[in-house]
């Protein structure tokens, strides 16, 4: 389980990342953290001809709270460091208990936060964060950058709205209204596994946002638990049936707004 | 550009120790060290970053060596197995822990264990049972059914909290 | 004092914990070319044409090995073990066994996903896969059969085109009136409980390595392997080599479980490159080849019938079984006639009825996994009371304690010939008392308290007994050396049992010297003649009393020399702290290693004739296997909403004969009962219709993590064995026998008012969540 041979860059700026990216002549993918496109690659499930490195290119690695009080993840950083933020958990509890819930320690350290959406695992924590968390990702390419509403973003398995040669720069996470609640259930085979089926849950004053993961191609946002059983689409795979995942999605939908909903109240 | 998948040199700190070695960008970590570098006791398990026999701390974060290329690691600083020993030479507290609880049997997870625990000590020497548990259950064990680790995790624990 | 029954801390530890352990790919050889295999990605195919041109003209590829080379050079392999029948088993069970050899790579056709079909040999393993991918075979797929019960069906695919059908062994074996007893019986159950097929997976896979010595041509192999000696000696026959020009090395292994006690088409291929090459080559198997190619473990699926009167004693037991051997039936007997001799257990049943089939499919080979046919068994009986149990509105523990073979009946003849051809015999234990132990620490009401309508609380049941210590020998040399350390050669490798510090204490004891001057070296093959290996729960039992043995003689032979040296009788004579004293004299002593000086031919005043070392050999051959026996209880919680099962705690209550060293028997049971609730609760090798390995990484084969470890409370009864001098009974593999089956009990048990029954693992919680369906009616 060797990958096969590649071109490495690492640039220094996102220009010069954005100019290799954009050479159609070579087929390129970004390494971020690599948690996911390496396994894949020591598989040689993925064979890039080239791999553009973020890990030199400093504009990219910042977490700050913007003008309008959103949260900024830059492209560099992980989900360790966002764990480490104190202001994430006081700001953001959802997004900080989600994120404890993404693989390992030794997985978190290199994970970035932004890789997790690009790569759009439908059972993964991140998109489904960003969904219920109203997110925005911002993408950069040949053509400048646009802002995707994460409602946007997550196409199908493994697939996002991005373009050929983009690439995300940051994601955005707006602070929830004061007096929201929260709450994040999954169901995983081992600690730290990929969840079978899990539901994001954020309740605030105007609007509850209720996210269930892992059962369809995509995180799906809905507005109540009654809508759960229609909605989703589910896999049906070694680790679970359609079936399973379809009452258990149901399951944890009203557990979660419950949850939220004595946190929001309390 | 000349060859940008051949050869090119990497640079590193490993063990407090700068070491210079020829790596092309698809070369493992995990093989840099053991192969390259003769570091042997990083083990390496399963090459999809789920086993966690390969960690190693790369700039104080534990990490799994074969989900990074040798190249990104240029400038950084590593640790590994054979670093854990005190400057006197004896065994770490972490070691002695496993050694005391009998908390290793074939040993070839164990480095993992090792680095992995020894990261969460140094960020949070009072951890939670929780926390051990999460520090943990990245590295795979067949040998032990992980309760003799899990008490080596707890007198390492306690151990350290009273350092702190 | 005494270092037997003491936890002396482990001798292996220290250069494992300093990172300087040194296992296959540890090695550096110098200038070592690495390997890599191209795979059947086919369950079944013709292969057609090889072409390697590409492969060949990438630069650093130096050779690419197909069937055709080696089987113009090597004979297809087949073990004797395969073949072996004792006379009283042909005549207890009439067996058919069939075997046909495996060639090491195949010339015209695949029979399984993961079969190796070409090598690459080349500079580096990346370089060698890259010409992997470049290699082009045409593959003519056939048609596929996976499951054994489809393979013994009328038509199926047949996996040996050789053969009429796919049946590679059959036996059955009637004790008592099976009939009369089912006849007469008040109750009867009836249910088919399948032992899924699980990976034993050590986190080290296999490895090989070899070189040719430039100076006498004789050929050195590192081997991942639990039987180095027989290695060794398969490879002077399929190489045509002299065994003694061969030395096959087992440096630190990483967990075996099994699957590292057959020889692979991989260890005679790596030799064989380096010969051809007359280089050092190099294989180390990644985790994908490991989980497609190496030996599985379990797939049996048992029809048993259990006959009962009112009271809840068992008349009878009636079990069908059918097992998946997999491509080959590599090893025989020795998994299905172990489920067959384990099946009735400690229980004291009249009349016993069983039959076992065996098919070849196109999945890979399965081969023994700790317990080795054992845990199957112990699934369909112990499943199978706990029915008997429920039909009866009894206790299931007590039902279990009303059939228990008592103390009083010991030694007790089961009627049952053991697969050496001997008389199956427990010659001790306390069943009842190993229960009775256990039922009083299961501490269900703790558990029950934080119960709710949604999370409820099981309890699960599971004895077995175990034949440990199977011969056929092993060998054990203890040197003194004039230093006055000891040296412990055996035949008895370690794959992290602990062996170099368990076997120092009974060279220790025997001869009165300190565990920390014994140096044991197992592993290489170059240290003894012969040897065995690790395998079978059989390394105290079989080396333990070679090394004491071989002890006792060196101490007998060492006072005899220092009673000429001390002008004293030997019998006068006593060791302590490897002092030799001379009792009442305590000016007169004489450290043990100036015997071993005196005796160098350096010494002029040595006696003509003397040894010219203190040393002495044991060649240890054991009689009929001992049996080991434990209660496994296991407390669960389960999830209703969502299906998932927690073990809370898992008791267990053994009994292993004399203990050696208590820490590292704990640490045994321990890691076997953990692979027991792996298999009982995630893991699982599946295979789609076509023969398509379905589980072919870590994220799809789960294996558990410290996450999921339960709370352990172990008992310890020790009775001594009375068939071998140290009393002690094997214990290596009883630690993953119970827990499957006490887990499905305890998981009927919770979801008890539902009527739930659970006919197979592993149980996921999509599988619970099924099952609890089912059980509320939709």
């Amino acid at each position: 389980m060797k990958p096969a041979s590649f071109d490495y860059h690492a640039p220094a700026t996102l220009a010069e990342a954005l100019e290799l990216l954009g050479d159609d002549a070579v087929e390129s993918r970004v390494l971020a953290g690599g948690q996911s496109l390496v396994p894949m690659m020591n598989f040689r499930l993925a064979v890039p001809e080239a791999l553009v490195d973020l890990r030199r290119i400093e504009e990219l690695r910042y977490l700050r709270t913007g003008a309008d009080g959103a949260l900024e993840v830059g492209a560099r950083t992980t989900q360790a460091e966002l764990l480490r933020d104190p202001a994430v958990a006081a700001g953001w509890p959802l997004l900080h208990a989600g994120v404890t819930h993404v693989g390992h320690p030794q997985v978190r350290s290199r994970g970035t936060v932004c890789g997790s959406l690009a790569h759009h695992d439908p059972h993964g924590e991140l998109p489904a964060l960003a969904l219920a968390l109203g997110a925005t990702i911002t993408v950069a390419g040949p053509d400048g950058r646009r802002r995707i509403a994460a409602e946007d973003f997550f196409v199908s398995f493994y697939e996002v709205a991005l373009e050929s040669g983009e690439m995300v720069v940051e994601a955005r996470f707006p602070a929830p209204p004061a007096g929201s609640g929260w709450s994040f259930r999954e169901i995983a085979r081992r600690h730290g596994d990929f969840a079978l089926v899990g539901v994001a849950c954020l309740v605030a004053p105007a609007e509850t946002r209720l996210v269930v993961f892992g059962a369809a191609e995509r995180p799906l946002l809905l507005a109540d638990p009654g809508e759960v059983a229609a909605a989703v689409r589910p896999l049906d795979d070694l680790h679970a049936s359609a079936e399973y995942r379809r009452q258990v999605a149901v399951q944890l939908a009203g557990e979660a707004l419950a949850e939220a909903r004595e946190r929001a109240g309390g | 550009m000349a060859d940008p998948g051949g050869e090119r040199e990497v640079r590193l700190v490993v063990n407090g120790v700068e070491r210079v070695a020829a790596a092309e960008p698809r070369l493992l970590l995990s093989d840099f060290l053991r192969h390259r570098l003769g570091l042997t006791g990083t083990h390496v398990g399963c090459e999809h970053g789920v086993c966690g026999a390969c960690t190693v701390l790369l700039d104080g974060e534990p990490v799994r060596s074969c989900l990074v290329f040798a190249v990104q690691a240029e400038g950084a600083e590593l640790r590994t197995v054979e670093g854990l020993a005190g400057e006197d030479g004896e065994l770490g507290p972490v070691q002695r822990a496993f050694h005391e609880a009998h908390g290793m049997q074939c040993g070839f997870c164990t480095p993992g264990f090792l680095i992995s625990l020894t990261a969460l000590l140094e960020e949070r020497p009072g951890a939670s049972e929780e926390e051990l548990v999460d520090a943990l259950s990245g590295n795979l064990c067949r040998c032990t059914g992980y309760a003799n680790i899990l008490a080596a995790a707890r007198a390492a624990r306690d151990q350290a909290a009273e350092r702190a | 004092m005494s270092t037997i029954g003491v936890s002396v801390p482990r001798i292996e530890d220290e250069r494992l914990l300093r990172g300087e352990g040194r296992f296959v790919d540890d090695l550096r050889l110098a200038g070592a070319l690495e390997v890599a295999f191209l795979r059947s990605p086919h369950a079944h195919a013709r292969i057609g044409a090889i072409d390697a041109a590409a492969a060949l003209a990438l630069p650093g590829v130096v050779a690419v090995i197909d069937g055709r080379e080696t089987a113009a050079a090597l004979e297809p392999m087949v073990f004797d073990i395969a073949k072996i029948v004792p006379e009283a088993v042909r005549e207890a069970t009439a067996p058919a066994v069939r075997v046909h050899p495996m060639p090491a790579l195949p010339t015209e056709r695949v029979t399984y996903v993961g079969q190796p079909v070409a090598m690459v040999v080349a500079e580096s393993r990346y370089l060698a896969e890259d010409a992997v991918d470049l290699l082009a075979v045409e593959f003519e797929p056939l048609p596929a059969v996976v499951d054994a019960e489809r393979a013994l069906a009328p038509g199926a695919p047949r996996v040996e085109t050789e053969w009429e059908d796919n049946e590679a062994i059959s036996f059955a074996f009637e004790r008592g009136d099976v009939d009369a007893a089912f006849a007469a019986a008040k109750v009867v159950v009836e249910e088919s409980f399948r032992s899924h097929r699980q990976h034993p997976s050590p986190i080290e896979t296999r490895g090989v390595a070899a070189g040719v010595d430039p100076q006498d041509g004789s050929l050195d192999v590192w081997s991942a392997t639990q039987t180095p000696h027989l290695l060794r000696d398969f490879l002077a026959r399929w190489l045509g080599r002299d065994p003694e020009r061969i030395r096959v090395r087992a440096p630190d292994v990483g967990g075996a479980f099994g699957i590292k006690h057959s020889c692979y088409p991989e260890d005679l291929l790596i030799p064989f490159a380096a010969l051809r090459l007359g280089r050092a080559v190099k294989w180390t198997e990644d985790r994908a080849e490991h989980l497609a190619a190496a030996t599985q473990g379990r797939d049996q699926v048992h029809r048993i019938a259990v006959a009962a009167d009112a009271a809840g004693r068992i008349l009878a037991v009636r079990d069908h079984a059918v097992m998946n051997a997999g491509a080959f039936n590599l090893l025989g007997l020795v998994v299905p006639y172990n489920t067959f001799t384990h099946l009735l257990g400690p229980y004291d049943v009249g009349a016993f009825g069983f039959a076992m089939r065996v098919a070849v499919t196109n999945t890979a080979p399965v081969a023994p996994y700790r317990g080795a046919g054992r845990p199957e068994a112990v699934f369909a009986i112990e499943r199978a009371i706990d029915r008997l149990a429920r039909e009866l509105g009894a206790d299931p523990a007590d039902v279990r304690a009303r059939n228990l073979i008592g103390p009083e009946q010991m030694p007790y003849e089961t009627g049952i010939v053991y697969r050496d051809g001997t008389d199956q015999v427990y010659d001790s234990g306390d069943y009842p008392e190993l229960l009775r132990r256990a039922r009083e620490v299961v501490e269900r009401e703790r558990f029950e308290a934080a119960a709710t309508e949604r999370r409820r609380i099981g309890v699960g049941y599971a004895i077995y007994t175990e034949g440990t210590g199977v011969g056929p020998f092993e060998t054990a040399r203890v040197r003194i050396e004039p230093t006055g350390r000891v040296k412990v050669l055996t035949g008895a490798s370690s794959q992290g049992q602990g062996h170099r510090t368990t076997l120092a204490q009974l060279a220790a004891e025997a001869l009165g010297v300190a565990v920390a001057d014994v140096e044991v070296v197992g592993g290489d093959s170059a240290a003894v003649p012969s040897g065995f290996g690790t395998l079978a729960s059989r390394t105290l039992v079989v080396a333990g009393n070679a090394v004491s043995e071989a002890a006792a003689a060196v101490r007998a032979q060492a006072l005899e020399v220092a009673a000429g040296m001390l002008g004293a009788a030997s019998y006068e004579l006593e060791i302590e702290g490897g002092t030799i004293a001379v009792r009442g004299r305590p000016d007169a002593t004489l450290p043990l290693g100036a015997v071993a000086d005196f005796l160098t031919p350096f010494n002029p005043a040595r006696p003509r004739g003397a040894p010219s070392e203190l040393a002495a050999e044991s060649v240890y051959r054991p009689g009929p296997v001992t049996w080991s026996a434990g209660v496994h209880v296991a407390v669960v919680a389960v999830d209703l909403p969502t299906g998932v099962v927690e073990v809370l705690r898992f008791v267990v209550a053994h009994d292993c004969g004399r203990v050696v060293n208590p820490a590292i028997v704990d640490g045994q049971i321990v890691g076997g009962v953990m692979q027991g609730i792996g298999g009982a609760l995630h893991e699982e090798v599946l295979y789609d219709e076509d023969g398509q390995l379905r589980t072919g990484n870590f994220m799809d084969y789960v294996l558990p993590t410290a996450g999921e470890t339960p709370e352990f409370e172990l008992i310890h009864l020790d009775t001594p064995s009375p068939l071998n001098p140290l009393g002690v009974k094997g214990m290596g593999e009883g630690g993953a026998i119970g827990p499957p089956a006490a887990i499905a009990g305890a998981v009927e048990d919770a979801l008890a008012d539902l009527g739930v029954v659970v006919h197979r693992g592993p149980l996921g919680p999509s599988r619970v969540r099924d099952l609890i369906v089912a059980a509320a009616g939709g």
